[in-house]
Formats: C-alpha cells, sequence, structure tokens
C-alpha cells in the first residue's frame, strides 16, 4: 500500500497547496488578486529551475534565460497582428505576420525554451562546480545582451507591451500543476533516478554505468522547456515585459526561493516559492499598512531590508531549507 | 568592420582597472581559500566603504579613509561571525544564496538611507582631487590611476610575503590546500579565517576608495556590476589558486579596459554577448581556470 500511497501524497501535497493558493485567489479583491497570481507563476519558475538544480545538484544561474525566450517568444506570438505592425515593425516576417493563440503561445514557449537550453547544455554540460555556475551565468548573460539589442527578434531595449493578459487564477494554476506533475513525473522516472544518483556520487553512478553527461543534459532540457512555459505564463500575467524583469533580480530571487524552501526536493520548490511570495506581498501590504490582529506600518523601503534579512535568517538557521530537502510525508 | 585604436591612454586606463579588479579577486580568493565560500557580497562591502567616505566627505581626507577602512573591516567581521562562521561546511549553493541575501539586503539599507537623504545617492567629494590628470611621456593619466596601481602592487607584494614569510601566512596557505588536514595539524580554524576575513575587508577599502574617485557618485548598487565581472575573471582565472584568482581579476580588467576604450559606443552593443561567449568557451577548454596548470584532483572511490 505504501508503495502507491507515498508517491501520490508526494505529488498530491503540492498539487493541493497550489490548487488552495488558486481558490484563495479568486476570493480576495481583485487589487490583492496579482499578489496570488505572481506566486502562482513564481511557482512554475521555481519547480522548472529544481528540475535541474535539485535533481542534479549543479548550480545554474542561466535557466531564467529560458524564462526570458519563453516569456519573449509567447508575447511577441500573441500581440494582435493589426497593432504588432505598427509597435514592432523591424521583426522577422515570420514572427511579425503571424499571431497565435494563447494554449498554442505557451507550447511555442515550451519548445522554444527546451530547443535553447538543449543547444546550450550540449556543451555546457560536461561542467560541474564553480565553473557550471558562471558558464551557466555567462549564458544569462548572452541572452540578456541579445534580447535587449537584436530588433529583429523582439521589442529590443524598449516594452513589449499589449500581450493579451490571459493568465488568470485557472491557467495560473492549471499551469503550476502541470509544471509540478512533469517535474514529479521525471524524478520518479529512470532518468531522474539515474541523475539523482549521480548527484549523489558521480563517481559511484559512473561506476554503475551513468553517463552523467547525458542525463544532465535531459534534465537541462526539459528544465529550460518547463522554464519557457513559466516564462509564457509569466508574460501573459503581465501583459507587457522588458528584458530587465526577466534577468539577475528574478534570477536571484526564484534561486533564494528554492534554496530556503529546500535544493532537493519538489515540495521544497513549491514551498519555498509560496513562502518567499506569500512574505513579499505581505511586506508590500505592510509598508501601506495592515491589520491583522494588531496594525502594522512599516516605513517605506524597508520591505527589502525585511525581504534579505529573512532570507538571510532562514539560510542560516535551516541550510537544507524550510522543507529539509525531503518531499511531503504523513508520517516521519 | 570595426575598428579600434589602442593607444598609450587606453592602455594606462586599461592597467588601472586590472589593478583594481586584481584587489577585489584577492579579496575574494582569500575568502574562498580559507572558506570555499563566493562571498557575492563583496560588492557591498566597498559599497558601504564608499557611503562612509561620502558621508565624511568634509572631514580631512586622512580620517575619512581611516573611517572607511574601520567601517568596512567591521561590517566584514560582522558578515564572517553572524552568516559564515554557522554556515561552514555547508553546500556551495546555500552559501552564495546566503550571501546574496546579505548583499540584497545592505543594498535595500543604502537605499533607505538615500530614501531618507531624498536623493538617488551621495557624492564622495574629499579625495577627488586625485582624478584630476597628469601628463606623462605625453600621455594623459588620471592621477587615481597612478595611485590605483602603485597601491595595488604594493599590497600585492605585502600580501605575497605575508602569505610567504609569516606563520600566520603559513597557516593560511595549508588551510587552503586542505582546512582538514591542517587543522588536525594545530593550524587553528577560527584565527585564520577571521585573518582572511580582515585582510579581505582591508583590500575592499582600499579598493572603495580607488572607485570613490573615479565614481564620486555612490549609490546603492556601487561596485555590483564591478563584482560580478570581478567574480567571473577569478573563476575563469582559477579560483583554487590565490595567484591564478588575481590573474583572473587583471586580465579581466584590463581586457575591458582596452575594448571600453579602444572601440567606438555604436559597435559595442553585442559586445558583452563576445565576451561572454569567450567566457564560456576558456571554461569548457580549462574548467579549472584559464591560469591553472596541470590537472586538478581527480576523486576516485
Amino acid at each position: 500500500m505504501r508503495r502507491y500511497l507515498d508517491p501520490l501524497v508526494q505529488v498530491l501535497a503540492p498539487a493541493v497547496l497550489v490548487v488552495a493558493v488558486g481558490i484563495w485567489s479568486t476570493l480576495v479583491s481583485s487589487s490583492n488578486e496579482i499578489y496570488f497570481l505572481n506566486a502562482l507563476v513564481s511557482v512554475a519558475i521555481v519547480v522548472a529551475i529544481y528540475v535541474f538544480i535539485g535533481n542534479s545538484g549543479v548550480l545554474s544561474f542561466g535557466q531564467i534565460s529560458f524564462v526570458a525566450v519563453g516569456a519573449f517568444v509567447a508575447g511577441i506570438m500573441t500581440i494582435p497582428l493589426e497593432s504588432k505592425t505598427g509597435v514592432l515593425p523591424q521583426l522577422f516576417p515570420v514572427l511579425r505576420d503571424h499571431t497565435v493563440g494563447n494554449l498554442v503561445s505557451l507550447l511555442l514557449a515550451a519548445g522554444a525554451g527546451g530547443l535553447f537550453a538543449f543547444a546550450v547544455g550540449l556543451p555546457l554540460m560536461r561542467l560541474s562546480g564553480l565553473a557550471a555556475g558562471i558558464a551557466t551565468f555567462a549564458v544569462l548573460e548572452v541572452t540578456h545582451n541579445i534580447l535587449r539589442e537584436w530588433t529583429k527578434i523582439g521589442p529590443g531595449a524598449t516594452t513589449l507591451s499589449l500581450v493579451p493578459e490571459t493568465t488568470d487564477a485557472l491557467q495560473a494554476t492549471l499551469g503550476a500543476l502541470v509544471v509540478i506533475g512533469l517535474a514529479f513525473l521525471y524524478q520518479r522516472s529512470r532518468l531522474g533516478r539515474r541523475l539523482r544518483a549521480s548527484r549523489e556520487d558521480p563517481a559511484a553512478a559512473r561506476g554503475v554505468g551513468v553517463n552523467v553527461h547525458r542525463e544532465r543534459l535531459w534534465a537541462f532540457t526539459a528544465s529550460g522547456a518547463l522554464a519557457g512555459f513559466a516564462g509564457g505564463l509569466l508574460v501573459h500575467l503581465l501583459g507587457s515585459i522588458t528584458t530587465e524583469q526577466v534577468y539577475l533580480e528574478l534570477t536571484f530571487v526564484t534561486l533564494a526561493m528554492l534554496v530556503i524552501g529546500g535544493l532537493t526536493s519538489l515540495w521544497g520548490a513549491v514551498v519555498g516559492a509560496l513562502v518567499v511570495s506569500g512574505l513579499d506581498s505581505f511586506l508590500t501590504e505592510a509598508e501601506q499598512g495592515v491589520h491583522v490582529g494588531f496594525s502594522i506600518d512599516l516605513p517605506q523601503g524597508t520591505r527589502l531590508i525585511f525581504l534579505g534579512a529573512i532570507m538571510a535568517v532562514v539560510v542560516i538557521v535551516r541550510p537544507s531549507g524550510l522543507t529539509g530537502g525531503r518531499e511531503f510525508r504523513l508520517v516521519r | 568592420m570595426i575598428y579600434a585604436v589602442v593607444d598609450a591612454q587606453t592602455l594606462a586606463d586599461a592597467v588601472g582597472l586590472g589593478a583594481v579588479y586584481a584587489l577585489m579577486a584577492v579579496g575574494i580568493g582569500l575568502v574562498f581559500g580559507v572558506l570555499r565560500l563566493v562571498n557575492f557580497a563583496y560588492g557591498q562591502l566597498i559599497m558601504a566603504g564608499a557611503y562612509t567616505l561620502a558621508f565624511t566627505s568634509h572631514w580631512r581626507v586622512g580620517w575619512s579613509i581611516a573611517a572607511c577602512v574601520v567601517v568596512v573591516v567591521a561590517l566584514s567581521l560582522v558578515m564572517d561571525r553572524v552568516v559564515f562562521r554557522p554556515l561552514r561546511g555547508s553546500s556551495p549553493a546555500v552559501m552564495l544564496v546566503a550571501t546574496f541575501a546579505i548583499a540584497f539586503m545592505l543594498q535595500a539599507i543604502a537605499l533607505l538611507v538615500d530614501i531618507r537623504d531624498n536623493t538617488i545617492g551621495e557624492i564622495a567629494t574629499s579625495i577627488a582631487p586625485l582624478n584630476q590628470p597628469t601628463t606623462v611621456h605625453g600621455v594623459e593619466v588620471r592621477k587615481i590611476t597612478i595611485v590605483a596601481v602603485i597601491v595595488a602592487a604594493v599590497a600585492l607584494a605585502l600580501l605575497a610575503l605575508l602569505l610567504t614569510r609569516t606563520t600566520i601566512g603559513l597557516h593560511m596557505r595549508a588551510a587552503a590546500t586542505d582546512f582538514g588536514t591542517a587543522r588536525l595539524l594545530g593550524v587553528q580554524a577560527n584565527r585564520v579565517i577571521g585573518f582572511a576575513v580582515v585582510l579581505s575587508g582591508i583590500l575592499a577599502a582600499i579598493v572603495s576608495v580607488i572607485l570613490t574617485v573615479q565614481f564620486p557618485f555612490v549609490g546603492p548598487d556601487f561596485a555590483l556590476r564591478d563584482t560580478i565581472v570581478v567574480l567571473v575573471g577569478v573563476v575563469v582565472g582559477g579560483i583554487d589558486r590565490l595567484w591564478t584568482a588575481t590573474l583572473g581579476g587583471f586580465s579581466i580588467g584590463f581586457a575591458t579596459g582596452v575594448i571600453n576604450g579602444a572601440l567606438p559606443t555604436e559597435q559595442t552593443v553585442f559586445l558583452p554577448s563576445a565576451v561572454f561567449a569567450l567566457v564560456i568557451l576558456v571554461l569548457l577548454l580549462r574548467p579549472a581556470g584559464l591560469f591553472a596548470w596541470g590537472r586538478g584532483p581527480v576523486e576516485r572511490v
């Protein structure tokens, strides 16, 4: 019985959490709804990053490149034709003269993210440790630079706007659920288990015939595809986006979410994303003054200090994250 | 077609930038050596020093610089005690995220200072005269460039003497090679780490003085970009050894200086891509570092 129950509980716990946040978002005022939807999209992004970093144990600062690519693909492909030629006249004709629906744009974003990740990962997955961290960071820099300067593929340094805002409570929840489900299937699969073995002990994994480079490449590609998909959700949530929004700050924040939740478990990725998003939203409101039993009114600008301090404290007190890097279990 | 003009002027500026980055690389490399920790918050130490210089602008220059050194060294000691010590032996990702959080927090505090003063930065003026150019063999060199190069050379020479000729230096080198074994042989962990942290803080203070003279406008993101570039340079050079890390820092500073000086702006839009593509290439060919000769030890079971 436990054999079927445990994995079921492991995937249901984060799913229930996400659905709860989704339902909650429909109960609050429309000005607060954005916090909840943001949190759900963060879950999608952090779980996508987890698929690579969590399973392989290799640090990557480059996964936000795939979020960026996904966001811009999904955004550009859904701007209505009649306004696209006006606002983005320099695009390649194939991008300029076609517009697709919401769902197709998300799939395109996932495809673009996955392809890009595969191309990048092919050489890069030979690296590990700090070299991998810096090389993937270099990928982020290159992606940001090209997206920012090449006006044939995007808006360049200006804002990409007029993107249909189709990520509502239902889509955000479903999107996060899809990413969680695929991440879970991957980590339970033969591929995922081989990669996790190489995370624990690369030499021993090689010894039993695991091709570490190939397994990492699979995970990197899957992570890139999911990140692209999450980027699509993000752009359809915001309605407009600049290259700066999918760059350093998002990289740091999402990585912090993953570490705070617990680097090595899906449950940790979901919990970390929700806790940090919730905290950030709460502090944003607290700067305006909120009432929770007693009233809290923080001075302007203190939100970031609290956020940084709380993140530091969590990391210092619980280096393995809030969940201890373990999946959710009913009985300890 | 890209036209590049590399004249003596550009070279002088590039050497100056390389010297500053080399100092930062040593500061980062020293702490990495004993703690295996990449201190992302190093730039915020420099930023704190720059704010100190800005707020003490009306003091006499010597006092202002002394205050800067005291603040930066104190801050790095606090950082070591509160953050680094509890995290000793944690995974690199955890330590890196902890220093992210600290960097984030220090930046937010600086932002709060700016909000309070209703400014978008502070101006440090007391040592600005050093930014005046002087002419050496027909080349206009800002005095601070000469100062930077001399200070860097002296600081690196002193450090080399310290590491090779003193007991604490020997302990630090031993700790950097194999901390566990060094402790077994009687090296006191806290003393060595504390020493490395103080040295790295002093270097950060020196860098903040030099950078503030060149860029007197101090904001919360002061030296942030420089730190990222230096971190890249340090890993590309080879973070496992101090001198390869230093050489990596100098090289990336020198290269940045030459490229920025030699190319007109409209030709440099895709330059970051080219530079970072080169970084990837170097890492693929020499993962242990460009200047690290020989293969690193491969763990076998």
